[in-house]
């Protein structure tokens, strides 16, 4: 964080994706812009197939755009090599899926401390780390548990504990309570907010859903693959 | 990911699918099975084969006969008749060999290099008897000049001196009724054998030592004094007009004589129509014979594992479906395609690991007991044979053999792993 408070750590300029070639040639994103600061919430607001998901893969290095730039901490991603991405998004950035993408057969801590092994920690540092976050998300009890156990909410809070657990700069959420029901969707908001509050941790969501996207900082409203104005999506909050 | 994590994962990962995996497992434990019981037995004989020669085949002695032309039916249809090529003695007659004359003795005498000559006469007494205990049938080797006995008590043979001597097989001592090997030496025996007329006669022998049967001696061996009495004996009433020769000479060269003299005596014995052979050559076909044999049963075994190999594969790839939103949840969180490889190349050897080392221990054990089993019952009179020799080596080489086919087999599958990109595997449904 050497840029400090208010630095763009996230910066799409212009930047195209496009899938498929010749006639079945589908064009995603045509032209966005985009700026995160650090500490920062967003929300990348639109509905399936306005290439909001499409978005977030590039601004998550899971993705490289075939047109326009992507800046980390100011550097072109162009610039970088495969494995310094993979650093990146083992060690900066957590993902929050809508499906989960638990081990079933796994026990919770295995799961959450997925992130730790592949970056090579120790086997004791890793479950160190990895019960300090259960803690932290109030699911310690259930360490040991299998993770096809659980129930949607605690799933969901596993799966925050398993982007927390590498202390990332940035989480990414794609649909985080797109598989839960009201009440617990909006304990897992609260939990991701407050991270973002009480630990300055950015925070990038990707959602259709208006009361989550009201909930951030900052909107950006796509559709048919370009930024639009918030009055263009119908039920956006004004 | 360092690389003891990524076994441990991959240890985890083929537990995961128990079945599945024991089933693939157990395709290749048949093969390493296999591969590890051929190859003992192969390692077995031949170690028995080599000991043999090295301690009980006379090394400076040939064993000469005349280079037989095709006598049979040949390609170029049956051979013409040669009234002086009679062909003698009943109990060689499936060698088709012709007798050796006293010129065909001084012709190979002639050969230089070559020390002594004789051939060998064939005896064919009927039976031992010693003190009224019985009489038992005697089996003679006649190629006993050839070997060195493997003494178990007593002498080896005095070929120069004037007494009749035998060196019996450990097995007579108790039937011919003596209390021990050491009672036996210097015994006096009683040899049956039949003359020309069909007459009984006894020829009484001095038990010189006792030896143990090996592949290269199976029946008593004598002495040149009592092979001549036996011979005088046998032939007592022999017609004059009876043509009767030995098939079979003995040469001896210098002990000291290298590969290459012992090839330039072969070559010269050749040239002159003999063919002569070392015991290490006589012994070396039937080597030829066993490691054909046994290279065809390893081949039928690497068959069984190849097979094994595309169990893996299909495994793997199996399992690289099953796993595809995991595989494109690790590559998001940075874990590297080379990695995603190592992790599924590690599984396929882990299952190759595992397969072979549970064969392969299963041959030892099966194979351990079968050596008891053989040795204690119908190769009993093999002295010393171990049929299934299990070594560190061959039995390492097959277990990396094994490994390195199931690595081989997993990298179709890791290929396809490697390969994901991290955003469709993770839509994958």
């Amino acid at each position: 964080m050497s840029d400090g408070v208010g630095e763009a750590i996230l910066e799409a300029i212009d930047i195209h994706r496009s899938y498929g070639r010749g006639s079945s040639r589908f064009e995603a994103l045509k032209g966005v812009s985009l700026r995160i600061d650090e500490g920062e919430s967003v929300a990348i607001v639109g509905k399936s197939g306005s290439g909001k998901s499409t978005l977030m893969h590039l601004l998550a290095l899971l993705d490289q755009p075939d047109d326009g730039a992507l800046r980390i901490d100011g550097v072109d991603s162009s610039q970088l090599s495969a494995r310094q991405l993979n650093r990146m998004r083992n060690q900066d950035f957590g993902f929050v899926f809508q499906q989960f993408f638990l081990t079933p057969n796994a026990t919770v801590l295995d799961n959450v401390v997925l992130p730790l092994k592949i970056a090579g920690v120790s086997r004791r540092e890793r479950k160190v780390r990895g019960m300090a976050v259960l803690t932290q998300l109030e699911m310690a009890d259930k360490a040991k548990s299998k993770a096809v156990n659980l129930s949607g909410g605690q799933k969901q809070r596993v799966v925050i504990a398993r982007a927390l657990v590498n202390n990332p700069r940035v989480i990414f959420a794609d649909e985080p309570t797109g598989n839960l029901d009201t009440g617990t969707g909006r304990l897992v908001e609260d939990i991701l907010f407050s991270l973002n509050k009480e630990y300055g941790m950015t925070l990038v969501v990707v959602t259709h859903d208006s009361e989550l996207a009201a909930r951030c900082d900052r909107q950006l409203f796509i559709r048919d693959g370009r930024a639009v104005p918030a009055t263009a999506i119908s039920g956006a909050p004004a | 990911m360092n690389a003891a994590n990524i076994l441990t994962a991959a240890i985890a990962n083929s537990l995961r699918s128990k079945l599945r995996t024991v089933l693939t497992v157990v395709a290749i434990v048949i093969g390493a099975f296999t591969l590890t019981i051929t190859s003992a037995i192969g390692t077995g004989v031949s170690n028995y084969i080599e000991t043999q020669i090295g301690a009980f085949g006379a090394k400076d002695v040939l064993s000469v006969t005349k280079a037989t032309d095709d006598t049979g039916q040949g390609d170029e249809g049956p051979a013409p008749y040669d009234p002086d090529d009679a062909i003698v003695g009943a109990g060689f007659a499936q060698f088709d060999a012709e007798a050796l004359t006293e010129e065909d003795l001084a012709a190979i005498r002639a050969v230089e290099g070559i020390v002594d000559v004789s051939a060998v006469q064939q005896v064919n007494p009927r039976y031992a008897e010693y003190d009224g205990h019985g009489k038992f049938i005697l089996g003679v080797n006649d190629s006993a000049t050839l070997t060195t006995p493997d003494l178990s008590a007593g002498a080896p043979l005095d070929n120069s001196g004037g007494e009749p001597q035998i060196l019996l097989v450990t097995s007579y001592v108790d039937a011919l009724g003596f209390a021990d090997e050491q009672a036996a030496i210097g015994k006096t025996i009683q040899i049956g054998v039949v003359d020309y007329l069909g007459e009984m006669h006894e020829v009484n022998a001095t038990v010189a030592g006792i030896q143990n049967e090996t592949i290269l001696a199976t029946g008593a061996a004598l002495n040149q004094a009592l092979l001549d009495e036996l011979h005088t004996t046998q032939s007592v009433g022999r017609p004059q007009s009876a043509s009767e020769g030995a098939i079979l000479a003995t040469a001896r060269f210098d002990a000291n004589a290298t590969d290459e003299q012992v090839d330039d005596i072969q070559t010269a014995l050749a040239g002159k129509g003999f063919a002569a052979a070392t015991v290490a050559d006589q012994i070396g076909i039937i080597q030829t014979v066993v490691d054909a044999i046994v290279a065809l049963l390893n081949a039928f075994a690497v068959i069984a594992l190849i097979a094994a190999g595309f169990g893996i594969i299909n495994t793997l790839l199996m399992s690289v479906q099953e796993r595809t939103r995991e595989i494109g949840l690790m590559k998001a969180m940075g874990m590297g395609a080379g990695r995603i490889y190592a992790l599924f190349s590690a599984e396929a050897v882990f299952i190759g690991f595992l397969g072979s080392v549970l064969g392969a221990g299963a041959a030892i054990a099966v194979g351990t007991a079968a050596n008891g089993l053989l040795a204690g019952t119908f190769l009993a009179d093999l002295e010393g044979l171990q049929v299934l020799r299990f070594e560190v080596a061959p039995v390492a080489t097959i277990i990396l053999i094994v490994m390195a086919i199931a690595f081989l087999a997993g990298t179709l599958p890791a290929r396809r792993a490697a390969r994901q990109n991290p955003i469709e595997a993770l839509r994958y449904e």
